[in-house]
């Protein structure tokens, strides 16, 4: 079949400063460059470029440039380019269509209308230069009250507390399953983690043995497919997850196509090599609250109640109630994930259309366990979409934690966002398990990358909680008197608990 | 005491000002009569702006000394009757009567009355709740203008609060304060930032037992009044002091901390520190932050409070507020500055200001200062 569909993008060479080194065509996986030697010429194929900015990068000669097609359709209001395109691909596919990343559509990102206050006068700022401040945070079930015992001359503590997940800073890298990112990929992240003081969630794809002297650094996935779940690795990890729900992808499963597959991912996941992962929408032993609560305890048991459960849902409509049942189901730390929350693959129609924004989720769920007296029981950890510390603060402001970030981690080392991770090509070596390809990320260097990034947000968290006058990351949580709305309207303010700005 | 506003050096107005505490306390029970205290704070005139200023003062009705003094503001007169209609029916009334006032200098005063109270027994519904906790609950009922614009401003056993808008001396010659003599003095001028002066909204902050002068403004509000309303407690007035005051009354009251380690929770040391602790210490303190780390108070601080028979002061972790405790025989005086307490105790044999999150405790009976600082060391030792 003829396609109908327009080179989305056009690859410009300057052959003035070409000098024909191939590089090129070497680092493209999508053989958008090609060269002749019959023409001793680069030249290249458009259709098949997705703008990822490899050879761009890699270009010794800075001789590539990628433009937009200014071939447009007519301009139309409602059917838009993209919407045009989409039909044309089913058309020619009779598929759904596949997309990689978190939702791009422009709902409101609520971060962007919320601002953050500062001291002045009356209350003094804190230079973090000079003083401490501390980001240290505890996620898992805290006591309501604390008992004591009096044995004479010592006092000591008679309450025992729940297991805790120590976090020197409130980030962690969210779940990326082995098979969707490879094992370098794992690694560089499992290195970071370790190095910084936090957590990296190995996703629903188990953890690759190499990694598993990273387990105290680990939090363990217990998805519906349970790939890779066995007593090690549930012992291994210093927490377990279930997870209910994606952001990306709310409601429906996972699937990791069998090329992907190969032999030490197969040994990973538990399943024959080449074969389909197939995650099923629901957990097929829940179907209910109840039933729920029955995984967190097995798992718990399993555990020796040593290590804190999560259980992980994405932002849904009555997302408050949910996170309330799940709450008495026994999690010690909730994780909300939000529309913007991405994934390797997921269908386009499900990302974009799905969810609710984590804004807007975060501060109903913080208020309703807060309402129910039950806050205490849970940590929330809120991804998707968290883009920087600003985003982060803003969060924890609205009640969370921590927080947990998946594609800013990956824009660390090197991912452009050319939401084509379903491929199995990333150029940039992440989501792709082809070897080859998997060693353009070097674990030691992409985990330098992480870590830098960490710091840096690190610092920044410090500086904004200093200049608000607080000197500890606790008394921001859920401290929503800090942010103020611009732009927004009174239910969404009301939702927030925030209010507009001037106020 | 005319022109006694500061004013800029080109009359402009300009007044630049802090909230003043003073706490003095006679730890062998003796009383002290109201000079000292209305000094040590004309002293820090400086520091307030007379939009506020309150005294608390322990032991004052030793002829009601079991009953609950309740002090009402009535901001609308037509609100008294409803008002004591519903202290009839929650309570045994012994003695009520308008609060004796004199003419002063103070902004537009409340009817302020005061009414001596025993809770029913049958009413008091026991099991799990206290009679503390129900007289708690009638004074919130009354506060949350479930009857209207009145304000139950002390509510102490034995003890009294006088507040209103006004410099301390005006206030306390406003509520005749040379007519009572008690133990223990809890004063505090105010320069108010977070709410407008209104006489409701000035401190000592009192409930039940519990007073509280403060100078700051805290950072975590937000986390602390939300953390404590799961325990409860409603924070009507929009005053840090507030929270402070259910804080102490949570920790110290309902879960049974010691005093001296409540600082910990309010103003702990930081990770750093506690990470070198012996194991056993280093597990309470970061069981107290896991447990009470909402209840950590961020921000500039300090703070007096006390309760029958005790007195303490705390300042924030990382003293963002000044504060100064004095001892003198007998006498025990707390201060934002040290002059205020030189100033009726020109004499000290000791004098020191607290590190920031160090708590320092006066308590009555302990005869001499030592025992205190030996109870006090030793107490943080056990920790």
């Amino acid at each position: 079949m003829k396609t109908y569909i327009p080179p989305e993008y056009i690859v410009e060479r300057d052959i003035t400063r070409c000098n024909k080194c191939k590089i090129c065509v070497e680092e493209c996986t999508y053989y958008v460059h090609f060269y002749s030697s019959e023409k001793d010429e680069v030249s290249s194929l458009n259709q098949n470029c997705i703008n990822c900015q490899r050879c761009v990068v890699f270009c010794p000669k800075q001789a590539i440039t990628i433009r937009r097609n200014p071939n447009l359709y007519r301009e139309k209001f409602h059917w838009t380019h993209e919407t045009i395109f989409t039909i044309k691909k089913q058309a020619e596919t009779g598929s759904v269509v596949l997309t990689g990343m978190g939702c791009d559509k422009p709902h409101m990102t609520y971060w962007d209308k919320l601002l953050i206050n500062a001291s002045q006068v009356t209350n003094p700022s804190i230079d973090p230069l000079r003083e401490p401040i501390e980001i240290r945070k505890y996620l898992g079930k805290k006591p309501k009250k604390l008992e004591f015992k009096n044995n004479g001359d010592t006092v000591s503590l008679k309450t025992d507390i729940a297991p805790q997940l120590l976090l020197e800073t409130p980030i962690m890298f969210a779940a990326m399953s082995y098979g969707a990112v490879n094992l370098n990929v794992h690694k560089a992240l499992a290195m970071a983690a370790a190095e910084c003081g936090t957590y990296f969630n190995c996703g629903e794809g188990g953890l690759h043995p190499s990694l598993h002297h990273y387990g105290k650094h680990t939090i363990v996935q217990v998805a519906s497919g349970r790939f890779g779940v066995n007593i090690d690795y549930l012992k291994v990890g210093a927490a377990v997850e279930i997870k209910i729900g994606q952001g990306a992808k709310p409601g429906i499963g996972g699937h990791l196509p069998g090329e992907k597959v190969n032999d030490e991912i197969a040994k990973t996941r538990m399943i024959p090599v080449g074969t389909d992962a197939l995650s099923p929408a629901p957990h097929h032993d829940i179907y209910s609250i109840e039933d729920l609560k029955q995984l967190v305890y097995a798992l718990k048991e399993v555990t020796d109640y040593k290590k804190p459960v999560a259980v992980k849902i994405a932002a849904v409509h009555n997302i408050a109630a949910i996170a309330s049942g799940v709450v008495h189901s026994g999690a010690d730390i909730l994780v909300v994930d939000g529309v913007r929350g991405s994934t390797g693959a997921a269908p386009k129609v499900i990302r974009d259309n799905v969810g609710i924004p984590i804004e807007l989720a975060l501060a109903s769920v913080d208020k309703r366990l807060r309402d129910e007296g039950i806050r205490g029981e849970v940590s929330i950890v809120a991804s998707g979409g968290i883009r920087n510390s600003a985003d982060l603060v803003k969060a924890i402001a609205l009640g969370a934690d921590a927080v947990y970030i998946g594609t800013a981690a990956l824009i660390a080392i090197g991912c452009t966002l050319c939401q084509k991770c379903y491929t199995g090509k990333c150029p940039w070596g992440i989501t792709t398990t082809d070897p080859k390809l998997a060693r353009r990320v070097d674990p030691v260097a992409a985990s330098k990358r992480l870590v830098n990034l960490i710091t840096a947000w690190s610092i920044e968290i410090k500086e904004i909680l200093g200049g608000m006058g607080m000197n500890y990351i606790e008394s921001l949580r859920g401290n929503r008197e800090q942010l103020r709305g611009v732009e927004l309207t009174e239910n969404e303010l009301k939702v927030l608990g925030v209010k507009p700005a001037g106020y | 005491m005319k022109n006694r506003r500061p004013n800029g050096r080109y009359g402009d107005d300009k007044v630049i000002d802090a909230c003043a505490v003073f706490g003095v306390m006679n730890l062998s029970g003796e009383s002290i009569a109201f000079r000292d205290p209305v000094r040590a704070m004309n002293c820090m005139q400086e520091r307030t702006n007379g939009l506020g200023s309150g005294f608390a003062v322990y032991g004052i009705y030793p002829d009601y000394k079991d009953a609950y003094a309740f002090h009402i503001m009535y901001m609308d007169h037509h609100v008294k009757q409803p008002v004591e209609n519903f202290l009839e029916k929650n309570f045994r009334v012994l003695l009520k009567e308008e609060i004796p006032t004199s003419e002063a200098e103070v902004w537009k005063p409340p009817l302020t009355w005061r009414y001596f109270v025993e809770p029913i027994p049958l009413r008091v519904r026991t099991k799990e709740r206290s009679e503390e906790d129900y007289v708690l609950d009638r004074v919130m009922e009354i506060n949350t203008s479930k009857i209207g614009s009145a304000l139950v401003f002390s509510s102490g056993k034995n003890m009294g609060v006088f507040k209103g808008v006004g410099y301390p001396e005006d206030i306390a010659q406003y509520f005749c304060l040379d007519e009572y003599e008690g133990y223990m003095w809890i004063c505090h001028g105010r320069y108010p930032t977070n709410t407008p002066g209104w006489w409701g909204g000035a401190h000592p902050f009192n409930i039940l037992d519990w007073s509280v002068a403060h100078n700051g403004e805290l950072s975590s509000y937000g986390v602390n009044w939300r953390f404590l309303k799961t325990y409860g407690y409603k924070c009507t007035m929009q005053t840090d002091t507030e929270v402070i005051t259910y804080a102490f009354d949570l920790l110290v009251g309902r879960h049974g901390i010691p005093v001296e380690v409540v600082s910990k929770i309010l103003a702990p040391p930081f990770w750093d520190e506690i990470d070198q602790m012996p194991e056993n210490q280093r597990k309470l303190l970061v069981a107290f932050r896991q447990t009470y780390g909402d209840l950590l108070m961020n921000g500039p601080f300090s703070v007096i409070t006390g309760r029958q028979g005790e007195m303490l002061c705390l300042t924030d972790r990382i003293k963002l507020r000044p504060l100064t405790v004095g001892i003198n025989g007998d006498f025990m005086y707390m201060s934002s500055e040290e002059a205020a307490i030189r100033a009726v105790s020109p004499t000290l044999e000791k004098v020191w200001n607290p590190n920031g999150g160090e708590i320092v405790v006066g308590r009555i009976k302990a005869s001499t200062v030592l025992e205190i600082q030996i109870a006090s060391r030793e107490m943080r030792k056990k920790l």
